[in-house]
């Protein structure tokens, strides 16, 4: 039921936007979203935008396991 | 893929589960999440643990956890006059005590499988003069978009959409399993998408009033292995999918969820009734609620009889190979019980994947 991959925004208009993921170009609804931007990266589910992908925690968490190696 | 390949990383991977094996610990872990079912096989986690750390599947699909008697309440509601039915494609398979929304699509019910809930509002908005229901299904991820969807009918001034809501809840169904004390269960992996919306201090409770640890996991191999170690070394509850869960969680949807929404006692298959453990539509936006608006007629007569193990399985008592029809009567082609026909149920993941353990 939940999709994990993470949708890129490429248009918005208004509360609707154009998401793509893996070459697929799919509407999305920001309801749920704070300050959307063109370029973010957004969790999908059920047509709706859930959450914006915070880059700074991703790169984080990649590190910790990086210096690990 | 951005944030999928770097969380794949295999020198990552193999360096995690050198780490869990060197822990030399025996636990049995509980992931709440169909998602996280079907990943764990997917991406062979199994294979990567020591054989003393066991993998239980909880109550974590959506439509497996749905009970018999809402099965029978939505396939009761396609004899409403002219009616179309919309859902979720996962519910079509699910036996209720007598035949599936297949089988009444079949007879020639309207029964359109949606994406999204906003799908089947836009089927209202064509479709003026027939009644459009959408059987709500799924947890907290899933209730705020049902309930964006409830309110973009009512400023559409749509009179023809409802909403079952047999919506769920994590937390009470994760205090039910440990109050039950059915299984030993040393530590959870905890829905990543649920906590996006929820926030990771929703299960605080876990380890303050059952000393029990729990971690929020997200979906690829590091995210899920990471956890895992995480829950074992650290005892206490983290949040491993920091990238989209955080601790409040998403203010903005939870709203959306209690504006339309009220906390309700909810009917769970294989646990019964969990008070307060369900979501049911505030009189307020009463008008889109089916089941105010409609008779629901359940099946007369004598119930099927059926030796499915579904409900022990969603309380972790029972594996499904456990099962004596599994792969033979029961298979996805064939499902005697929800947790085979979802493609996020634990029997499902087992046929697919891993028929031998």
């Amino acid at each position: 039921m939940c999709l994990a991959i993470p949708s890129k925004i490429i248009k918005i208009d208004g509360v609707e936007a154009e998401v793509e993921v893996g070459g697929v170009k799919k509407r999305a609804n920001l309801t749920f979203i704070e300050k959307p931007a063109i370029g973010d990266y957004v969790l999908m589910h059920a047509g709706f935008a859930i959450k914006k992908i915070s880059d700074k925690d991703a790169r984080e968490t990649l590190d910790i396991w990086d210096k690990l190696k | 893929m951005k944030y999928v390949d770097e969380f794949k990383d295999k020198n990552v991977v193999a360096e995690i589960s050198r780490k869990i094996s060197g822990l030399n610990v025996s636990a049995n872990l509980m992931e709440v999440c169909g998602t996280h079912t079907m990943a764990l096989f997917r991406h062979g986690i199994r294979g990567l643990l020591p054989r003393n750390i066991k993998l239980l599947s909880g109550p974590g699909c959506p439509v497996c956890v749905t009970s018999e008697a809402d099965i029978d309440a939505m396939i009761g509601l396609c004899d409403v006059p002219d009616v179309i039915i919309t859902t979720f494609g996962d519910m079509m398979k699910v036996p209720g005590s007598k035949g599936s929304l297949l089988e009444k699509r079949a007879d020639g019910v309207d029964i359109r499988v949606v994406y999204s809930p906003l799908d089947a509002l836009k089927i209202a908005s064509e479709e003026r003069s027939r009644p459009v229901i959408f059987l709500g299904v799924g947890f907290e991820t899933t209730a705020p978009t049902v309930a964006a969807t409830i309110i973009d009918a009512r400023e559409k001034g749509l009179s023809n959409f409802y909403v079952y809501s047999a919506h769920k809840l994590i937390p009470p169904a994760i205090r039910a399993l440990l109050n039950a004390d059915d299984v030993r269960i040393d530590g959870f992996l905890l829905p990543g998408h649920v906590s996006v919306i929820i926030g990771s201090d929703a299960y605080d409770f876990i380890l303050k009033d059952y000393g029990v640890p729990a971690v929020v996991a997200g979906f690829e191999p590091v995210d899920i292995l990471s956890a895992i170690y995480g829950v074992l070394k650290h005892g206490k509850v983290e949040n491993k999918y920091s990238r989209v869960v955080s601790k409040k969680g998403n203010i903005k949807a939870q709203k959306v969820m209690n504006e339309v929404f009220e906390v309700a006692d909810a009917d769970w298959r294989g646990f019964g009734v969990i008070k307060n453990s369900g979501l049911e539509i505030k009189k307020k936006y009463l008008r889109f609620n089916a089941k105010e608006k409609f008779e629901i007629r359940r099946p007369s007569g004598k119930k099927r009889k059926s030796s499915c193990i579904c409900g022990e399985v969603l309380r972790g008592i029972k594996i499904p190979t456990d099962c004596r029809m599994f792969a033979k009567s029961c298979s996805p082609e064939k499902p005697k019980g929800p947790c085979m026909v979802s493609t996020e149920g634990a029997c499902a993941a087992y046929y697919k994947y891993g028929r031998t353990k």
